[in-house]
């Protein structure tokens, strides 16, 4: 097996195999929690130091662990794993912990957690594990604060509601009000906007890649066609 | 003597998109002309807005999606959308209410699932429940019917400032009020019986004071679609039954406490919906027996989400359900082809 280079891991996880808009794992935290930015971010962070404390730690016991029982040891790790993150916010960011609710737990029913582990850190060393936790954490926060901002800013017209229960006190004053005296859009900040956003977002990145793909083929095409004269 | 020599299908006419859009389109005037005579000029500047929108978000969609422009606008589905949903607003919505509808509808509904034709869901109920769920205020602000009270004058320049610039001097709330499916809901929930809810003045005949004559006017038009054929007998049959079964159910066991079927037909929506809503070719069911059952089951859904939901009338609601339904109604009730077993 060819092993990636740290750059590719970061690619894979940010952009090529996005949790969020590719693999579209984890998608029931996704769309829950995603109604405004702070929310994203917090449940992205979270998700972010799972990724990270489970890949290191199965990368680590890799060599102790026989294949058949591997399943069960990846559950147990993220089983860990998770209640130290949920145990942690329930310390520490106690009014952030009551927003986003049964969701911390719920990390530990995050596909993409297992299907790193799997998929990932029980093939690569720690440091390289280490890397694609923070890639695939990285591109599903990115994910979630991207339509986080959509839907708040569509739905209540504020950007950065509630950064208090994250920042702490000087995140009172982060609140944005974009557009005054507004009425509010609830659909957005109901199910249904989080599915439709989540839609137009995969959308625009097949867009994208679609371009860069012509662009690339154009490019080549054009190197060839100078070569041949 | 001479005979035609043409071989068969011996069809005389095309039916095509164009000319079936535009027979609802006809349907639909003695309906909005009733809603106009007791509503005033409201209704019709809410259809003229949504068509405009209509005309300019297809016209939008169509370039971006690499379409013929001139075919699909000609074809006036997007009319028909744009005058379903308006038909279903509050006469007075504000502008950005009919726009917000008619731009979830086209775009969203109707072009990012593939356009005419490729739409599973019923584009105007689409837009319609967007803004139910996400205005409820606005929604709810429905003008009394001229003739209750005193006569309400709003000139066509009042209704274009109401609806433009917001209500300003104008006293638009002492004109709104509660429908008469809102007037039997809250009252039904404060313990009083239907024979004295009935006595209020909101209820005329048979339903809502004003109201009956709209409903009139779409059954009318929409008896003409079914003569023409432009819309499957089945589904407002289906639809009207489902309803008079459940509603005589519950009348038969309680007629204090679950208004008489009579009323469900005739109040709300359900008259337009049975023939210009569900009878979209779209997303309705496609064979015979399958029509009946997507009719009933929206009949049986609106009698559900009225008596024990939570919205005073739920055909919009019901609609949807049953589009949703309507693929696996088409798998299991394809009439059998001649010689085919019985399975």
């Amino acid at each position: 097996m060819i092993e990636m280079s740290y750059r590719q891991i970061l690619q894979n996880g940010v952009w090529t195999q996005n949790t969020g808009l590719v693999a579209l794992l984890g998608l029931c935290p996704l769309l829950a929690t995603s109604n405004s930015v702070v929310n994203g971010l917090s449940l992205g962070l979270a998700t972010t130091l799972v990724l990270l404390m489970c890949n290191v730690a199965i990368s680590l016991i890799r060599p102790l662990v026989r294949p058949e029982v591997r399943i069960p040891v990846f559950v147990v790790v993220i089983a860990c794993a998770v209640t130290a993150v949920e145990l942690a916010m329930h310390a520490f960011l106690p009014g952030l912990y009551t927003v986003l609710g049964i969701f911390i737990p719920l990390i530990v029913t995050n596909c993409c957690v297992i299907g790193r582990a799997e998929a990932f850190a029980f093939k690569n060393n720690v440091a390289r594990s280490a890397v694609d936790g923070i890639a695939t954490g990285l591109g599903f926060l990115m994910v979630l604060v991207l339509l986080g901002a959509i839907r708040e800013v569509l739905g209540q017209g504020t950007l950065f509601s509630q950064a208090e229960l994250l920042f702490g006190e000087w995140g009172n004053s982060m609140t944005l009000h974009l557009i005054p005296d507004y009425r509010g859009f609830l659909l957005a900040i109901l199910p249904p906007g989080a599915f439709i956003g989540l839609g137009c977002l995969i959308a625009i990145k097949n867009v994208m890649d679609a371009r860069v793909q012509r662009h690339i083929a154009a490019r080549s095409a054009t190197a060839l066609m100078t070569a041949g004269s | 003597m001479r005979f035609k020599t043409v071989t068969s299908p011996h069809i005389l006419q095309q039916n095509s998109v164009g000319q079936v859009m535009r027979r609802v389109l006809y349907a639909m005037v003695p309906g909005i002309a009733a809603l106009v005579w007791f509503f005033g000029w409201g209704v019709l500047i809410n259809l003229a807005l949504a068509t405009v929108v209509a005309l300019g978000a297809e016209a939008v969609m169509l370039s971006i999606r690499g379409k013929p422009l001139a075919l699909h606008l000609g074809d006036y589905s997007a009319v028909v959308t744009a005058w379903l949903l308006a038909v279903a607003l509050p006469p007075l919505a504000p502008w950005w209410l009919t726009m917000i509808g008619v731009l979830a509808a086209i775009v969203v509904a109707k072009h990012l699932y593939g356009g005419l034709g490729y739409n599973p869901f019923n584009p105007a109920m689409i837009g319609y429940v967007v803004l139910l769920i996400s205005f409820p205020r606005e929604m709810s602000a429905w003008l009394i019917p001229h003739g209750i009270g005193q006569p309400h004058a709003l000139s066509l320049l009042d209704s274009l400032q109401i609806i433009f610039g917001g209500a300003g001097s104008l006293p638009v709330d002492a004109l709104t009020g509660a429908t008469p499916l809102d007037v039997l809901r809250t009252r039904l929930g404060l313990g009083q019986t239907v024979t004295d809810i009935r006595n209020s003045p909101v209820f005329g005949v048979v339903a809502g004071q004003g109201w009956e004559w709209a409903t009139a006017g779409f059954l009318a038009g929409g008896l003409w679609l079914v003569y023409t054929r432009t819309a499957a007998w089945q589904i407002p049959a289906g639809l009207l039954g489902g309803l008079v079964v459940m509603s005589t159910t519950f009348y038969l066991i309680d007629p204090q406490h679950y208004a008489p079927p009579w009323f469900h037909i005739w109040s709300g929506a359900v008259i337009f919906g049975a023939f210009f809503i569900a009878t979209d070719p779209v997303t309705a069911s496609t064979t015979p027996r399958g029509r009946l059952i997507y009719g009933a089951g929206i009949g049986i859904l609106i009698y559900i989400i009225r008596g024990f939901g939570g919205y005073p009338d739920g055909v919009a609601f019901s609609v949807l359900l049953m589009n949703i339904a309507a693929p696996t109604l088409d798998l299991y009730t394809r009439p059998r082809v001649f010689g085919e077993k019985q399975l």
